[in-house]
């Protein structure tokens, strides 16, 4: 495998940008329609006219075929535009072929070169092919119009027999052919209905496609917007441009990930982009956020094709297998949390301790929503980690009709053998103290 | 600092986790150990020999801090009470728990450092005068629990201290000490 370099005769390749996670940099309006696995691309030449690539992620995009190797090999990512694609050869079954693993030819520029993409894995080749050509087709790089013709189904219509229709091109009605040809007419045309309804669908997606790119672009603007100069103090105004990034963060994501595009790679690739994903949501969350809540943040900025709980579940198990920065972990109580890697819990037992030991907290204990508004994190997360520090030791419980509040633990300090002592330094003071105002 | 009765109840007696069942092993033990000490120091300065899980009492509730012990709560001190031998269940439903704040063995010595204060190595009492006589009136031994002094008299019995009889009736088992 030659080192580092597969770049070919006079450029055929592309370097491809990927993210840390492995997943590939799209450009502005580029969306992946296909993965598949195990897929190589040779030069069937002799001498071959390029360094092959073996072994990698293959993804179609509108606007390219992009490789990813898959194992850490010297291997670049690399990629070919489609507008470089000039014929896409047919693919003829045959008996050998039925032996050998599926292969597609294609010619591209410059050079004219013959590509051929070996599919050595399992996957649904047949669905590539057509996503291929339909791609190719498209020519999405010519921002033109996605117009109801380029988007044409191969074999829509069934074939019409000929010799029903008269010569003025309206079937003749007779006998029993008659009524046959009239059942055939009526699934054709509810056929072409169902084929308009979804050109206008691909329409709706494109547009929709368009809105997320600007709301992506309107989020850049309010996040570099310098907010000093004029700043009347408006903390309306500053609340509500809090709102509008809230809301331009929940629509971040244009090309999702689905289980039609990646097939047996699904919950790989999910795995990827939920950890790009991640990273904001988690960083205002505090540092940790629980999977119900990721889950309602990454399904609304999917917006469409949702991913079930189990998909995200499954996708954040996965982490162990990639070098993320981010991982889960499950509570005792069975919560579970994504966090990134680097918090610590012994940050969050420091800030609760400084809490419970405030001369108020140390009279009357704290409950988790007094926990979850001082250290500004979500009220089932301050729970868990009040929960923790009590089993560390660090805090007891007081259960009462008024419901579950945390004390500092006061237990460790009270002398056994003279139960009347309390100590000048140390808490147990401190509490005596804050409670003696109170007492009569 | 709160009494009850003539009692000085500890600082801690007004920490409302005082009175919750800790979850977490390390606490609850302590606070086991908080509970069997103030019980234990409570029923000997008012000499009393029995609780009743059931009923009030008054060391298992505080209403300045508005808390009480649970039903389980307070099963788990004074079992733990049981379990280090200062306490006995009379009963399978541990409803009642005879309180030991001192050992029948304590006890034991009690009677005969009694009897030898009394010049009655060789008498014979009642039992009922032993607790209730005029000889024990401002000793310990006034007012024992019944059940107690029998025990501690069987112990002694066993020691060849002195030897149990029975009356006419139940009421007037009788001792004769030959300590």
């Amino acid at each position: 495998m030659a080192s580092g370099s597969s770049i070919g005769v006079g450029g055929l390749f592309v370097n491809a940008e990927v993210t840390t996670s492995g997943r590939p940099v799209l450009r502005r309006n580029e969306v992946e329609c296909f993965l598949l696995s195990s897929v190589d691309f040779d030069s069937e030449d002799d001498p071959p006219r390029f360094t092959a690539l073996k072994s990698g992620n293959l993804i179609l995009t509108t606007h390219r075929l992009i490789w990813i190797p898959s194992e850490p090999n010297g291997a670049v990512p690399s990629s070919i535009p489609l507008a470089a694609v000039t014929h896409i050869f047919s693919h003829k079954k045959s008996i050998k072929s039925m032996f050998h693993s599926p292969r597609i030819r294609f010619q591209a520029d410059p050079g004219s070169i013959v590509v051929t993409i070996v599919f050595r894995g399992k996957g649904d080749f047949d669905c590539f092919l057509t996503k291929f050509w339909e791609c190719w087709r498209g020519r999405a790089w010519d921002e033109e119009d996605k117009s109801e013709t380029e988007t044409s189904r191969s074999g829509g219509s069934a074939t019409v027999a000929q010799g029903l229709y008269g010569n003025d091109g309206t079937v003749r009605m007779v006998g029993l052919a008659g009524i046959l040809r009239k059942e055939q007419e009526q699934w054709e045309s509810t056929d072409k209905s169902l084929q308009d309804a979804f050109q206008d669908l691909n329409a709706l997606m494109s547009k929709a496609k368009e809105m997320v790119s600007l709301a992506e672009k309107m989020r850049q603007k309010l996040l570099s917007a310098p907010s000093s100069q004029n700043s009347s103090t408006d903390d309306e105004e500053m609340g509500s441009k809090e709102e509008m990034q809230q809301w331009m963060l929940s629509v971040g994501i244009i090309s999702p990930v689905t289980k039609e595009s990646a097939g047996a790679l699904y919950h790989q690739e999910l795995s990827r982009q939920l950890a790009d994903f991640v990273r904001i949501p988690l960083e205002q969350a505090g540092g940790m956020i629980s999977l119900t809540d990721m889950y309602y943040h990454f399904n609304r900025a999917r917006g469409t094709e949702l991913i079930s709980p189990d998909d995200l579940w499954q996708a954040c198990t996965l982490w162990e297998k990639f070098d993320v920065p981010v991982m889960l972990r499950k509570f005792d109580s069975g919560v579970m949390v994504i966090q990134n890697k680097s918090h610590s819990d012994e940050e969050v037992m420091s800030r609760i301790r400084m809490l419970v030991t405030k001369t108020e907290a140390l009279r009357a204990g704290v409950t988790a929503s007094d926990a979850a508004l001082t250290l500004k994190i979500a009220p089932a997360m301050a729970k868990e980690h009040l929960l923790t520090a009590e089993t560390k030791g660090l805090l007891c419980r007081d259960m009462s009709p008024d419901g579950l509040r945390f004390y500092f633990n006061l237990f460790p300090e009270i002398d056994l053998t003279n139960l009347h002592i309390v100590k000048d330094f140390g808490t147990y003071g401190e509490w005596v103290k804050a409670t003696s105002i109170l007492s009569v | 600092m709160q009494k009850l009765a003539d009692f000085k109840l500890p600082q801690f007696f007004n920490y409302p986790p005082y009175f919750t069942l800790q979850p977490v092993r390390d606490t609850r033990e302590k606070q086991i150990q908080l509970w069997k000490e103030l019980i234990l120091d409570y029923c000997k300065s008012q000499k009393t020999f029995l609780i009743c899980v059931e009923e009030d009492f008054p060391l298992f509730s505080n209403s300045a801090i508005d808390r009480s012990l649970s039903h389980e709560a307070k099963e788990t001190f004074l079992s733990a009470i049981v379990g280090e031998g200062r306490a006995e269940w009379l009963d399978k439903g541990h409803r009642k728990c005879l309180i030991l704040w001192h050992r029948i063995q304590d006890w034991a010595d009690i009677i005969l450092q009694f009897v030898r204060d009394n010049g009655l190595e060789d008498s014979v009492m009642t039992v009922e005068e032993i607790r209730s006589g005029t000889e024990s009136h401002g000793t310990e031994l006034q007012g024992i629990d019944r059940t107690i002094l029998m025990r501690a008299l069987k112990l002694l019995e066993n020691k060849g201290k002195l030897a149990l009889f029975k009356g006419t009736s139940a009421d007037d088992e009788g001792v004769k000490f030959s300590v």
